[in-house]
């Protein structure tokens, strides 16, 4: 159901994030979604990864500080609306969503968005009861 | 020139006269210092067991000198000579760590020293017909209140504006025809860059003079305020543990700053050998205050370097002047006036479980004020990848920071490794204000 983010912390810095990501393309891993939140003076990167277990040690032996926190990721259908659709669900269960963004790639005809919520259980379990598809860790991976 | 004494007996007696008048309240000071714990403790042990131990000025020299630190050690109550009923005012500083220091006025005490406040505003030429806006921060601080009573007992019109709300602080300047400012220097220069914003002309305005101090400043500095605003700005030199502003003050020849000799006992000193140093050499200054009996402090180590000047003033006057502050012998930062000690500032995020082990303490100029920047490291187990968090802990640091030293700082929050570590003797404090 549930599957792994790494929320990355960058102070506002030439070059930071690049460093971010080449430490992940030197150990052969794959970004499958990302967004930055940014303020004045430093930014959260959040990635999702193909392999999130050997990410957050890379991460810890060149010292960047990062954290996994659990994401939902929900296939959304690739038409005018689709995206709407899954929000009314979601504002008519009362369930709050702190953040959403978009994997580089969909599959087949749906896209992918990774959605953080405050009570990402409760979320979950009103998504299936909706039939809304979840994407599950093991897709991720192959993907 | 318009010459005006307050007491013109005492401000031109002769050497002799004042020397003789500061060994009898010396005498006095040691009477109330023996009622204290902590000088009941330290007098004796130099063998000063009574005011008749003291003979002649030269024996204030076996007193040891009297730290800030001795003054933290002993708070709140060592250095109180009388029965808290006694007391009528207290003030307090912040110390090198959280605890501050303190200083105690007896009815007498405080009469003592507005009476000397008096004397300081007097000698600018200031008068009954002046309007004094006083800028200062009123509270704890001595700066406001101890210029506030000065003020009044001349006869001045006081506006006890205090500080901050800089459009409020013009339009009082404007709707009650100010004529004399009590001010930190950048803040006055502040001022000045905010007039055209508030479509106000300096000419507009019905200011004469400004009191500034309460942060050292260069002749530069004066010279640029007096051609700015079209006034007289005079220097004035005090500190909390002597009674606040009016320890020493510019005559109308503003030619550094008359120190009050029958009030206090100055010297000057080597900060690293604590030997004197001969009259117009740069060194500490060092002072006795003669007029507070309440909490006496005697040879108290101010950190502040200056010199003391030997030629006499057109004015007439006969108490030495001191010249401008030309630094410090310790690591004290004053930030618009606010004084403040880096270890305080480390006390307080080091306390923090978010916050890695490196901080670094930034000053810089922000137009003509001063800006405080407290970088530190985030831990990076206690991140939760949240920006929130993030966002919550700088406001955190920022409100702590701002109990301790009442002044709210920018908080920079950096990866771990980013700041500069310790490695023998870090450098923690960048200031990047320019010299004076």
């Amino acid at each position: 159901m549930k599957i792994k983010q790494i929320s990355i912390f960058l102070e506002n810095r030439k070059g930071r994030l690049y460093d971010v990501c080449s430490l992940l393309g030197k150990n052969d891993i794959n970004i499958r979604a990302l967004n930055v939140a940014e303020t004045e003076s430093f930014g959260i990167l959040r990635i999702v990864v193909n392999k999130p277990d050997v990410a957050i040690k890379v991460f810890k032996d060149a010292d960047i500080v990062a954290k996994i926190t659990d994401v939902i990721a929900i296939e959304v259908d690739d038409r005018p609306g689709g995206l709407a659709d899954i929000l009314k669900v979601l504002a008519d269960e009362d369930v709050n969503i702190e953040y959403m963004y978009g994997f580089v790639e969909k599959s087949s005809d749906r896209a992918l968005m990774v959605f953080r919520f405050d009570d990402v259980d409760k979320a979950a379990a009103i998504l299936k009861k909706h039939n809304i598809r979840i994407v599950t860790e093991q897709s991720v991976r192959e993907l | 020139m318009d010459i005006r004494y307050w007491n013109k007996d005492v401000e031109t007696a002769d050497v002799q006269k004042i020397r003789h008048l500061q060994l009898q309240r010396l005498k006095s000071i040691i009477a109330s210092a023996l009622k204290t714990p902590f000088y009941s403790r330290r007098l004796p042990s130099v063998g000063i067991n009574s005011p008749d131990d003291i003979k002649t000025l030269d024996d204030l020299r076996r007193i040891p000198f009297t730290m800030k630190d001795d003054l933290r050690q002993n708070y709140p109550k060592g250095l109180l000579s009388v029965d808290t009923s006694e007391v009528v005012r207290i003030h307090t500083s912040s110390g090198t760590t959280g605890i501050p220091t303190v200083i105690y006025l007896s009815a007498k005490d405080l009469d003592a020293a507005t009476d000397i406040m008096a004397r300081s505003i007097t000698a600018t030429g200031a008068g009954r017909t002046d309007i004094l806006q006083n800028m200062m921060s009123y509270g704890l601080f001595t700066g406001g209140l101890c210029m506030h009573y000065g003020a009044e007992r001349v006869g001045l019109m006081v506006i006890p504006a205090a500080g901050g709300n800089t459009k409020r602080q013009v339009s009082l300047m404007n709707d009650f025809r100010t004529t004399v400012l009590h001010i930190t220097p950048s803040y006055l220069l502040h001022i000045h860059s905010k007039l055209a914003e508030y479509g106000v002309k300096v000419g507009d305005l019905a200011l004469k003079k400004a009191f500034i101090g309460a942060e050292p400043h260069s002749e530069g500095t004066r010279r640029k305020i007096e051609e700015l605003f079209k006034i007289d700005a005079y220097n004035s030199y005090g500190l909390s543990e002597m009674n606040g502003p009016g320890v020493a003050f510019e005559c109308v020849y503003k030619n550094d700053l008359h120190l009050w000799e029958d009030a206090y006992i100055v010297e000057i000193i080597n900060p690293k050998t604590g030997q004197l140093v001969p009259d117009g050499q740069e060194g500490e200054v060092v002072l006795t205050n003669l007029i507070r009996h309440a909490m006496p402090l005697m040879r108290y180590r101010t950190r502040d370097l200056a010199f003391l000047h030997i030629e006499p003033c057109k004015c007439g006057r006969t108490h030495r002047r001191l010249s401008r502050i030309l630094g410090r012998s310790d690591d004290m930062l004053i930030i618009n006036g606010v004084n403040m000690f880096p270890s305080q500032i480390e006390e307080v995020v080091m306390k923090i479980p978010e916050v890695g082990n490196n901080y670094q303490i930034c000053v810089e100029k922000d137009g003509a004020l001063d800006r405080l920047i407290v970088k530190v490291e985030l831990y990076s187990k206690m991140f939760l990848g949240e920006a929130k968090q993030i966002d919550n802990l700088k406001s955190k640091i920022g409100e702590e920071l701002k109990a301790s030293i009442t002044i709210k700082p920018a908080i920079e929050l950096h990866e771990p490794g980013s700041l500069p570590a310790f490695e023998g003797k870090a450098v923690r404090v960048v200031d990047t204000r320019p010299k004076l």
